[in-house]
Formats: C-alpha cells, structure tokens, sequence
C-alpha cells in the first residue's frame, strides 16, 4: 500500500522495543480504545538516562510505527532531550504520514511524557 | 499467495463484460442519439441492454433508467420520492441506521431542506423488521428506503414483506439493492418494490455505471439537466459501452447465480466456522440472512488498519470498518448500529468472496488470519488489560 512511506512500513512490519517493563522506573498510557489508539510507554531510567524504554500499542499502522520511532529516538538518551521530544520530530524521522493520520501518531509523544511524570510523581513519593 | 477477498468493495470485471464492452469502444462508436447509421447501432445495444436488465429485474423496460452509479440511482430515488411527496404535503421519510452514505447523506440534506427523517435502528444481527417499518409509518410518509442487503455486514433485510407493508400503506419503496443485485434472486413485481439501486461494478461489471428502477407512475425528478436522453430523466450522452457491459454482467452473474451462491454459502460458512475458532472473536450480521460470500468478524483488543496492512503483506486483500482505515474519529456507523462498542468495532474485519474466489484461498486466509490477530494482540495494551482481568472482554 502507497499510503505509507517507506519508514513507516519498516517500523510497522519491524517494530523496535515492542514488550513491557515489569519493573519500570515510569509508565505512561495515553488514549482510549474508543477512539481506536492506545500507547502504552514503559520507562527504565538510570540517573538522568533512559536505559530501557518498551511499548506496547493498540492502533492503525501510523499509530504502531510513530510508537516504535518514538522509543528508538528516546532510547539511550538523557531526561533533558527527551522532554523536548515533538510529535512533529516522530513525524519527520518517519519521512511524513498522510494529513489524517497525524492525530495517531501525537500519542507516541503524549505516551512518553506522561511516563516521564509517572516517573518524576514516584520520585517525588520515594522521597517523603 | 495472492487473494482479493473485497469484492464488496468492488469486483473484477468478467471477460465476458469486458468483451461486450469492446465492440463500443472503438468500432461502434455512435451518439445514441445520432439519426445515422453508428447512432443507431449504438441506440440499438443501449435498448437491447435496458431489455436485459429490465427482464432479470422482472420489470418492463421503460422502467430502467442509467445512472452513473450506485450513488447516483440512490440519490434520485430518494430525491425523486421526496419531491413527489412535498407536492402532496408529505415530508417525511423513513429508512435506517445502516443504509449507505449515498443514502444517508442525502436524507441529510433532506432534513436540511424541511423534511423529517426517521432512522430505524438495526437489531443485533443486522436485520429492520416489516413490522419496526409499518409502526413508523404515518400519514405523511413519503418513502420508505431500505437496502436490500447491508454493504459491511452482508445482512440481507426482508424487503418482500416491507414492500408488502409500504404497498399497503401506499407509500412508495426504495431499496438499495446495490450489494444483492446479481447474488440474490430479484423480482421487483414479487417483491412489490417502486424503487430500486444497482451498480454494475458490484457484480464483475464496469465501474461508473449504475441503474435506476423506477415502477411506471413512479415520476423522476432529474438531477442532470440537458438532453433528452433517458426519457428525459437523466442527461447525457450515454457511456455506451459501460451499459452494454453491466448488462451482459448482470446477465452472467443471474445465469450462474444458483451455483455460484451455493458455492459462496459453503466457502462463506468455511471461513465463518474458521474464523470462530479465534477467542473473543464474533461474526457480525446475521449467520444466515446474510450475502453468499460475506464474513465480518469483530476481533478484541486489535485495531482493523494495522490487521489489513499485515493481511495485505502476505497477499490478502481485505477491508475493515475502523475509524482508522477511513480517517474518521468513529469506526463503521454499521458495526455501531448493530449494538458493537467502539473499541469492538474498530477491531473488524470484512472479507468478501465473489465466484472467481478458489477454496485454496478460503484456506490461505484460515491459516494466515490468526496468528496475525495473534501477534497484533501480542502487542496491545487492551488485549492485555483483558487477559489478566483488569478490564473486561466484551466478547
Ligand atoms: C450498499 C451500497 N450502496 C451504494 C453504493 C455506491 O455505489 P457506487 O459505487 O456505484 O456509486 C455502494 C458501493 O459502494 C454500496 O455498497
Ligand atoms: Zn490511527
């Protein structure tokens, strides 16, 4: 099918980092089954680096490929760019996804920064 | 291997249609409405078509009128009705909550327009009793439309007891019988139908061309203004080798259409039976009021794009009523109608046989659908959440 590009067919048919985290440092889940896309981020985090990230998705092709980009872009990498991750970055490491399929792929960002809060909540209770 | 199994989507054309298109391409290339010679010639296959049609219709030829589509015979019949009906006072029109857009969309524009629309719902399986379309009628009714047999589903609807009932009631009949025509047997007399919807595609015809039935005394509003042709209900030059090629298909399909359903049934329930063996799965539609060939199944904790793009990466060409695979934000109004949750619906699949369809590939599909539910399922957080009881199956 021509409706996605290259990029996003390898990620699709290849996704990297599929699987759970049983002993996450931050898990994040964003969207509903109702609307047709969830994204579950499961984060391990040592020091300031993220040394393990997996995912698991429920979702179009657009949906499961930006969740796999998301996590090979964030692997390895420090809090401080992480943050700064977009959807539009996810997007354009994809080489593009058509117009309405953008709104799939926004998950794969709101995932990993509600992860990163789960992370920073459970910091912030281990320390009182 | 290679399987097309959207045939509801559309069809490959015959070679029989193929062939008894090419003679207008480039030989008999005449204006219908031409007084010479190759005017002529083409005027005569267009008759002979409508005479075909007309005759597996059971209805008389001045009866049949040409179309560019399914679409457009939907939106005539139902504008048509609907302008009888204003001149009489009557503004308001019945049909369902799983008919086609080009029926829905035009009821809207209706509504838009004045009128009032009332929308059946659909039971579970698929299926609008005579009895659900005789209480909603009321004195200003003008039309009753519903289909024949439903597009996703395959649910085939109990159009000879509505006609009986909106024939009673003397209010006039539309069914869009674009998915039945040329797979089930149809008499628009027996069935007492006024109106009825057909697109040639749909039974290994050409795309682009489509039929308007309507019973003598039924009068047509027309929607393309200019020449006369059509009787005056539909301008424009005639696609001549479109309409002697759905007729020839239309012949084809009802000469084999006793062997060809019996085959479709056994396949059909082939894949159904297979496809049940899939945990927290489910048919959709009715298990036997349904289309010779249709097999839609709602599969939990998956999404219907990302299944399509697998099945399609090993060969199988299917559709799904996920929102995703449209670009909708909700998936199919038809798996919503018949009572499926959206996160259900948005897990279908619907595979669509037709007679050119070999067991081999009913077998194929067998083999290669599961495992990819499967893997899909491997890696979705629903599915999970279900499985270890955090959230409920719905299925
Ligand atoms: C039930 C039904 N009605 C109408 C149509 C529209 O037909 P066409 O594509 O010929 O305009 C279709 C096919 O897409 C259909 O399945
Ligand atoms: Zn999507």
């Amino acid at each position: 099918m021509a409706l996605y590009s290259e990029k996003v067919m390898d990620h699709f048919l290849h996704p990297r980092n599929v699987g759970e985290i049983p002993d996450a440092d931050g898990v994040g889940e964003v969207g509903n089954a109702k609307c047709g896309d969830i994204m579950k981020i499961y984060l391990k985090i040592d020091g300031d680096i993220i040394t393990d990230v997996k995912f698991n998705t429920f979702g179009c092709g657009s949906a499961i490929a930006s969740s796999s980009m998301a996590t090979e872009m964030i692997k390895g990498k420090p809090l401080s760019e992480v943050k700064k991750l977009t959807n539009q970055a996810v997007t354009e490491a994809l080489d593009g996804l058509p117009a309405h399929k953008i709104h799939c792929s926004v998950l794969a960002e709101e995932a990993i920064q509600s992860a990163l809060e789960d992370y920073r909540r459970r910091q912030e209770e281990a320390e009182q | 291997m290679f399987v097309y199994a959207d045939n509801a989507a559309t069809t490959k054309m015959s070679r029989a249609a193929v062939e008894a298109m090419l003679p207008y391409l480039d030989e008999a290339y005449g204006n219908p409405s031409s007084l010479h010679t190759a005017g002529q010639r083409a005027s005569a296959a267009v008759q002979s078509a409508r005479n075909t049609v007309a005759e597996l219709l059971h209805a008389d030829p001045k009866e049949i009128i040409f179309t560019s589509g399914g679409s457009e015979a939907d939106n005539q019949a139902i504008l048509s009705a609907a302008a009888l009906g204003a001149k009489h006072g009557k503004k308001h029109l019945i049909s369902t909550a799983f008919e086609h857009h080009a029926v829905l969309h035009t009821l809207r524009k209706l509504e838009k327009d004045g009128y009032e629309v009332t929308l059946l719902p659909v039971h579970e399986n698929g299926i609008v009793t005579a009895e659900e379309v005789a209480a909603a009628i009321r004195d200003d009714t003008c039309l009753v439309s519903v289909m024949f047999a439903n597009n996703e589903i395959g649910s085939i609807q109990p159009i000879g007891e509505i006609g009986a009932v909106c024939r009673k009631r003397g209010v006039l009949f539309h069914t869009d019988a674009v998915q039945a025509v040329g797979h089930v047997p149809i008499d628009v007399q027996a069935l007492q139908v006024d109106l009825l919807s057909l697109s040639a595609h749909k039974f290994h015809g050409p795309k682009g061309v489509g039929v308007l039935y309507a019973r003598r005394g039924v009068l047509l509003t027309s929607l393309i203004e200019g020449g006369a042709q059509e009787r005056g209900k539909r301008a424009g030059t005639e696609n001549v080798p479109g309409i002697v090629s759905a007729a020839a298909a239309l012949r084809e399909s009802c000469d084999h259409m006793a062997e060809t359903s019996a085959r479709l049934i056994r396949l059909g329930n082939k894949l159904i039976d297979g496809l049940r063996t899939v945990p927290h799965a489910a048919l959709n539609g009715d298990a036997v009021q349904r289309l010779p060939g249709n097999v839609n199944f709602c599969f939990e904790g998956i999404e219907g794009e990302s299944l399509l793009l697998l099945l399609d990466q090993r060969g199988i060409e299917a559709s799904s009523g996920s929102a995703c695979t449209s670009g909708a934000l909700d998936p199919s109004h038809v798996l919503l109608a018949i009572g499926r949750p959206h996160e259900v619906a948005h897990g279908s699949l619907r595979l669509s046989l037709s007679r050119y369809t070999t067991e081999e590939e009913v077998d194929y599909m067998l083999s290669e659908i599961p495992p990819v539910v499967e893997y899909l399922r491997e890696m979705s957080p629903v599915w999970k959440d279900m499985e270890r009881g955090v959230k409920p199956h719905l299925l």
